[in-house]
């Protein structure tokens, strides 16, 4: 039975509280006064369920809020070095910075401080922000057109019935609905399948970024310093590499990205993540720190190929949504804030969505991505070769006549039977944390253990025989929290999913190589409590 | 009838707080903050009376810096019908002494049939104000309330006691504090947070309540609990014995 569900009207419903959907708020805001504007969060706050490096080029940010570098937000550090290395398990090779991934007047911070006080910003211009009330669904008139969304219910019990103090979600009504959900979006996800936006693109594809904050004993961290790996201890095929950005205050963030079309089903870019951080070149700076946050979320690779179309009648999807990082640059921030200004900026002036597509493609976000196309997918062919083909591409500056395609990462494991196990030559770990529940915890992550369960998956039959034969349950692996366990006891084997611990990261809704699982919002405010991550 | 519900902003529990690296306090910068899970269930059983039916009045109010703010937004939002807050920013002032001559100025003007409030807050775990408050009030005190009956100008009140259940009664007015298993708060909807940015929330400097503060505690420094030490497994319950006595936990 569907309960009786109250409405809000609203002139714009924004679904996601990052960079873009703040950028789109305040930027309509303030292009038209007086429009009423909603902005829908599944995190208790906004900012506590994003994650990201974070370096951020500013120009986006001096173009929304001219006076920004007056009152900064809470961490933000600007960019002095920048260095670049090859890792092997044992040595440590200086290459040349690529031109991207220089970082002159660039900033380091917390995209998590960054969103609340972008919040802040919103909330001063008259933003009506709804921290801890997810979007749930899109809600459709009789052609398809999107006229907002539902609100996830509140209160319902274990078996998915309302308990006592059960709350129907709300249903916002808006003439236009903005997408800003960040990478897989679940809503996204859902309105790219039935209206067949993926049509004229490749694929999306996607990496696993983990990341943690240390405190170092003191004399170690230099303020400003900028440091990326490849190599080790990733094999050649899979793609991703590390990341080491320097705070004030003896902090480091210190992370590690792997993208998702690896092909080892007994990969876990945790224990990637983990192993990387006793290099070494890097133990010795760690050793002795304590961790104070940590967390993983995935991010888009697919770049200019990838990019679905960004409007249907009533609605839009601004920044990482759609796709809009720059993989080269490992930057997204500027690009999802730009999208989300132009994006209201169009809608401002023409009251349509239609057109937007068009615009951003031909804008200078456009050219950006379509320029730096062909090097992300060029390592499918090895590290080496991508390495030779990003030089290539730079050199060009994406003027070679082909784009190279992308392809599913579910899709991109190799079965058990005719994969040859690599030696990776792991070692055994000493730094924090243990394990992934000792990581999970420093993500503050917090479920309400009496609600439905938020990761569905379909058949878990499929778990238990096929994939278990197949691919050893990957899911058991590429899950950086650890929720999906396969247990053995007297009544057999089955998939327990500890969701409480899910980190809203995605990985498992992209990566499962039978796309059974589907990541749905829990109720508002559940998830991880980031907030200088 | 009116109720006076008194609410404390504090870390929300979900979060893991760490000490200042100079040990002058708990971090709380940028953490998520919320109404104490205590105060919560205070302001529900408040609602739950008025919905009851009788003709009830719910006012709430939080002692604590500007932020707080945020926090009687929410109990609007929640249901209550005005909110004040009596606003000070030097923190080391909200001490369960100072804060129960607060109250009481505030019961002397708003006369309030019964005061509701949690038993301790999370953050400092004091379990004092209600009990300072019914003493200097001069009435009667049921805490660690679980269940609240109201008839008749008395309040029948389950307590949660070491030994079990205690049930009490109280002649009104009186002073009630809550425990865990009285209720489950609401979920605030959509609606009402817009209506609740219309209700009536007044802002009173502290000081002009004319208290004496007169700091009861000083706080020298704060320090982490000590950290664990790994453990490490034994082979065979002799080994375990051994090492116990070793370590001097047994004889």
């Amino acid at each position: 039975m569907d309960p009786a569900r109250e409405i809000m009207k609203y002139d714009v419903a924004i679904v996601g509280g990052g960079p873009s959907g703040l950028a789109f708020a305040i930027r309509y805001r303030q292009l038209q006064p007086q429009a009423s504007i909603c902005l829908l969060e599944k995190g208790a706050e906004i900012g506590s369920h994003i994650i990201s490096g974070a370096v951020m080029e500013p120009g986006p940010l001096d173009r929304l809020l001219p006076n920004w570098r007056e009152n900064l937000p809470a961490i933000c550090v600007p960019a002095r070095r920048d260095e670049f290395t090859y890792l092997t398990r044992g040595g440590r090779w200086r290459l040349p910075v690529p031109p991207h991934m220089k970082n002159n007047g660039n900033f380091i911070l917390s995209l998590s401080s960054l969103c609340r006080w972008l919040g802040e910003q919103a909330e001063a211009l008259g933003v009506d922000l709804f921290p801890g009330f997810p979007a749930a669904a899109a809600l459709h008139d009789e052609n398809g057109a999107v006229i907002g969304v539902r609100c996830a219910d509140m209160g319902r019990e274990k078996n998915g019935r309302p308990g006592p103090n059960f709350t129907a979600g709300v249903d916002i009504h808006a003439p236009l609905t903005v997408l800003a959900e960040g990478c897989r979006g679940s809503i996204t996800k859902t309105l790219i399948a039935r209206h067949n936006l993926d049509q004229a693109s490749d694929p999306q594809t996607y990496g696993l970024g983990l990341k943690e904050l240390w405190h170092l004993p003191p004399g170690r961290a230099e303020p400003g310093l900028i440091q990326h790996s490849i190599g080790w201890p990733l094999d050649r095929k899979t793609y991703g590499g590390s990341f080491l950005y320097h705070l004030n205050d003896n902090q480091v963030y210190v992370g590690f990205v792997a993208g998702l079309d690896y092909e080892d089903p007994m990969f876990s870019p945790f224990e990637a993540f983990q192993q990387f951080k006793h290099h070494p070149s890097i133990r010795p700076l760690l050793e002795g720190g304590e961790i104070l946050a940590a967390g993983a979320r995935t991010l888009v690779e697919g770049g200019w190929q990838s990019l679905p179309r960004l409007e249907i009648p009533g609605m839009l999807i601004v920044g990482d949504a759609g796709g809009t990082l720059n993989v080269p640059k490992v930057k997204g921030i500027h690009m999802a804030i730009n999208s989300a200004m132009l994006a209201a900026e169009h809608y401002a002036e023409k009251k349509t969505p239609e057109g937007y597509n068009a615009l951003l493609r031909a804008s200078p976000i456009g050219r950006e991505l379509r320029r730096v196309r062909n090097i992300r997918p060029g390592f499918k062919k090895g590290l080496w070769r991508g390495i030779a083909n990003a030089a290539f591409e730079t050199l060009l500056a994406g003027h070679t006549p082909w784009t190279l395609h992308n392809h599913t990462d579910y899709s991109s494991l190799t079965k058990l039977s005719r994969f040859t196990q690599i030696k990776r030559g792991w070692a055994k770990r000493v730094l924090p944390p243990r394990d992934r529940p000792a990581s999970v915890f420093f993500s503050q992550t917090a479920h309400d253990e009496t609600q439905p369960l938020h990761l569905k998956v379909a058949d878990t039959s499929i778990c238990i025989d096929r994939c278990r034969t197949e691919y050893a349950n990957p899911c058991t692996r590429f899950c950086p929290a650890g929720v999906y366990e396969m247990i053995e006891d007297d009544t057999g084997r089955h998939l327990q999913i500890n969701a409480a611990n899910c980190l809203h990261c995605k990985a498992c809704d992209i990566k499962d190589p039978y796309e059974i699982i589907t990541w749905t919002v829990p109720e508002g405010g559940s998830g991880p409590n980031y907030t200088n991550l | 009838m009116k109720i006076l519900v008194a609410i404390k902003r504090v870390v929300d529990y979900n979060v893991r707080v760490q000490i200042k690296r100079d040990g002058s306090g708990v971090a709380t910068d940028g953490l998520k903050m919320s109404i104490n899970p205590f105060d919560e269930i205070a302001l529900e059983e408040a609602l739950r009376i008025r919905e009851a039916g009788t003709d009830t009045q719910v006012l709430v109010v939080s002692i604590g810096s500007q932020s707080a703010q945020q926090q009687l937004r929410t109990a609007l939002a929640m249901g209550a019908d005005r909110a004040l807050l009596l606003s000070t920013e030097d923190e080391s002032q909200i001490q369960p002494p100072l804060l129960a001559h607060a109250l009481l100025k505030l019961i002397e003007q708003e006369s309030p049939e019964l005061v509701l409030m949690g038993k301790q807050a999370i953050d400092d775990d004091a379990n004092q104000t209600g009990q300072m408050l019914a003493a200097l009030w001069g009435r009667p005190q049921a805490t660690f309330a679980s269940k609240i009956e109201l008839a008749a100008g008395l309040a029948t009140v389950t307590r949660e006691v070491d030994e079990g259940l205690e049930l009490i009664r109280v002649e009104l007015p009186a002073l009630i504090t809550t425990d865990l298993r009285l209720n489950t708060p609401r979920f605030v909807k959509m609606p009402d947070i817009m209506k609740a940015k219309r209700k009536p929330l007044e802002i009173r400097p502290l000081v002009e309540l004319d208290l004496e503060p007169t700091p009861h505690l000083e706080t020298f420094a704060y320090e982490p609990p000590p950290k664990r030490q790994g453990g490490h497994k034994v082979d065979s319950v002799a080994a375990l014995v051994a090492t116990l006595k070793a370590k001097g936990v047994i004889e």
